[in-house]
């Protein structure tokens, strides 16, 4: 069945949600203070673009859902994020590698959707571009530092991309989308471009380009690992606890 | 430059920077105060921290997040402070890691509730408020500024508690209940994080002489305790204090003694919470050697790159 424009935005705003909460993890705990900002920061920008992409997901379903609807109300199986947001932070490698794939996707994709026929979509985009080239900024640059700096960094960092890539394919896009894009609502496939600058971001690190992995996908059709559950329970927890209750 | 040039400024009410000549007292003392406030920001960041991945809606969740960002924000310029007077922030972050310099002893009391963030922003930083404003016009130039910048965000971080803490107070009974118990929590130790009755408060004197401090704990103590007591009555709250009864002859507040064994004995660093706290800092710094090792061996490379 071919995915409409709701399905869509609800797994624009899946991923950033559940990315963002996974930054979130991290405060307190990172490397210097400086880390704590920073992945607060790009936490907080996830966050905000989900919040934008829930209220227009609300709109498009047009059930009175609102923003917390969303976050708060559904179960994993409901969750439409690729597999890749959902896995566990792991040493700061991974969740840099983790990050640069991410950046890198979601540069190209609102690069691609500032043309989308859905106006929307095309005003959030502009906005989210700018903040996601910063986020690519620091986490390649995060990257090209771990790679290129001691022994220890370079084997970390390797192993850090060749765990995360399994997950990238998913990243690209759905494979149910094809009328959405005949429709001019969603842009060009930024496959080719991401590939192209995923290697040269790699080359800069001297890390290697895994090649013969296989890849994971079912995040965007509700088939999730097993990591996304226990995140939605300590994130959904009070606010389920005190049904109707504001906050 | 000289202790005559330094009392003259000090005489003056002028601001010291760095590059001036100031008594080793002084600059210890500074030290020691401004170590212990960033070590306060860092610490603090932790029992909130963990509301992050809690919070009950998005709009919280994000309100939490910038405030938790802005307290590392704080360490930061707090630390920069401290490294004007000569001590590098990896000396100060391992100080507090050897429990050698102090945290406000007020990050040792659990936040077993939501409703515990609000108050936290509410009366915490309400009470940090009190105590830093008069800190802005302190003698020493670069802390005095950095406070500037710090005591703006921290309004903002009061505001967001007691908002918090208007919903829950306003909402459902359930929610009312839970914010009474986080008054109850958290009124004393507020009250406490004055310091010591200006009676036992050893360097007060000399601290106002120089200009670090501007009022005594106890004038603190009871501006905070008229500012917030209105504020409880709005929410339909009752502070946790039989004693507190509107003086009109004095125009302020009268209030119940806090327990100070209990404040002696935050201060020492007593019951399970200090250990969490510190164990949560140092596993963040040792996990992250390797990473603070890489960037440095990267930054040398790229400075031997551009020398070739």
């Amino acid at each position: 069945m071919a995915a409409d424009l709701f399905t869509h935005v609800l797994r624009q705003g899946d991923r950033a949600l559940v990315l963002s909460h996974r930054l979130a993890q991290w405060i307190t705990h990172a490397p210097t203070l400086e880390e704590d900002v920073a992945l607060a920061n790009i936490s907080l920008d996830l966050l905000g673009q989900a919040r934008h992409l829930f209220t227009y997901a609300g709109e498009l379903e047009g059930e009175g859902h609102d923003e917390d609807h969303f976050a708060y109300w559904r179960d994993a199986s409901e969750f439409r994020n690729p597999l890749l947001v959902e896995q566990p932070n792991g040493d700061f490698a991974v969740t840099i590698a983790r990050q640069v794939f991410h950046d890198q996707a979601a540069v190209l994709y609102w690069e691609s959707m500032s043309d989308s026929g859905d106006t929307t979509i095309a005003a959030l985009a502009v906005r989210a571009r700018n903040e996601t080239a910063f986020h690519l900024q620091h986490s390649a640059g995060w990257l090209i530092r771990l790679g290129d700096g001691t022994d220890e960094s370079r084997r970390r960092a390797q192993a850090a991309v060749d765990a995360m890539w399994p997950f990238t394919s998913e990243l690209l896009g759905a494979d149910d989308e094809g009328a959405l894009r005949a429709d001019g609502l969603i842009g060009e496939s930024i496959e080719s471009t991401w590939q192209v600058a995923v290697a040269d971001i790699l080359l800069e690190a001297g890390l290697e380009r895994p090649t013969s992995i296989e890849q994971r996908t079912g995040g965007l059709h509700g088939a999730h690992s097993e990591h996304l559950e226990p995140l939605l329970h300590e994130m959904q927890g009070l606010a389920r606890a005190h049904p109707g209750a504001t906050w | 430059m000289s202790q005559e040039h330094f009392d003259a400024l000090i005489e003056a009410d002028e601001r010291i920077e760095p590059d001036d000549w100031m008594p080793d007292d002084y600059r210890n003392t500074l030290v020691r105060q401004i170590a212990q406030h960033a070590h306060s920001e860092i610490i603090g960041m932790q029992p909130e921290g963990e509301w992050i991945t809690r919070a009950p809606s998005l709009r919280r969740k994000a309100i939490l997040t910038a405030k938790v960002q802005d307290e590392a924000g704080h360490g930061l310029y707090l630390y920069g402070a401290a490294e004007s007077l000569g001590t590098p922030r990896a000396e100060l972050l391992d100080r507090l890691h050897a429990k050698t310099q102090k945290y406000s002893s007020i990050f040792n009391y659990p936040t077993p509730e939501w409703a515990d963030v609000g108050a936290i922003g509410w009366l915490v930083d309400g009470a940090a408020i009190m105590n830093q404003v008069p800190l802005c016009r302190c003698s020493y130039g670069p802390y005095g500024r950095a406070m500037v910048r710090i005591c703006k965000e921290e309004s903002f971080h009061q505001r967001q508690g007691y908002q918090i803490m208007l919903s829950l107070s306003q909402g459902t009974p359930e929610q009312h209940a839970m914010a009474q118990r986080a008054l109850d929590r958290w009124w004393w130790p507020s009250i406490m994080m004055f310091g010591p009755p200006d009676a036992d408060s050893p360097n007060t004197g000399r601290s106002m002489a120089w200009g670090i401090k501007r009022f005594t704990n106890d004038e603190l103590r009871q501006n905070f305790v008229d500012a917030t007591v209105p504020q409880a009555e709005l929410l339909g709250l009752t502070p946790p204090d039989d004693a507190l009864v509107w003086n009109a002859e004095r125009g302020h507040y009268d209030f119940g003694e806090p327990d100070w064994d209990e404040f002696a004995r935050m201060v020492r660093g007593e019951g399970e919470i200090p250990d969490l706290r510190i164990g949560v800092r140092r596993a963040a710094h040792d996990d992250g050697d390797w990473v603070r090792a890489a960037a440095a061996a990267y930054a040398d490379k790229q400075a031997a790159r551009s020398a070739a």
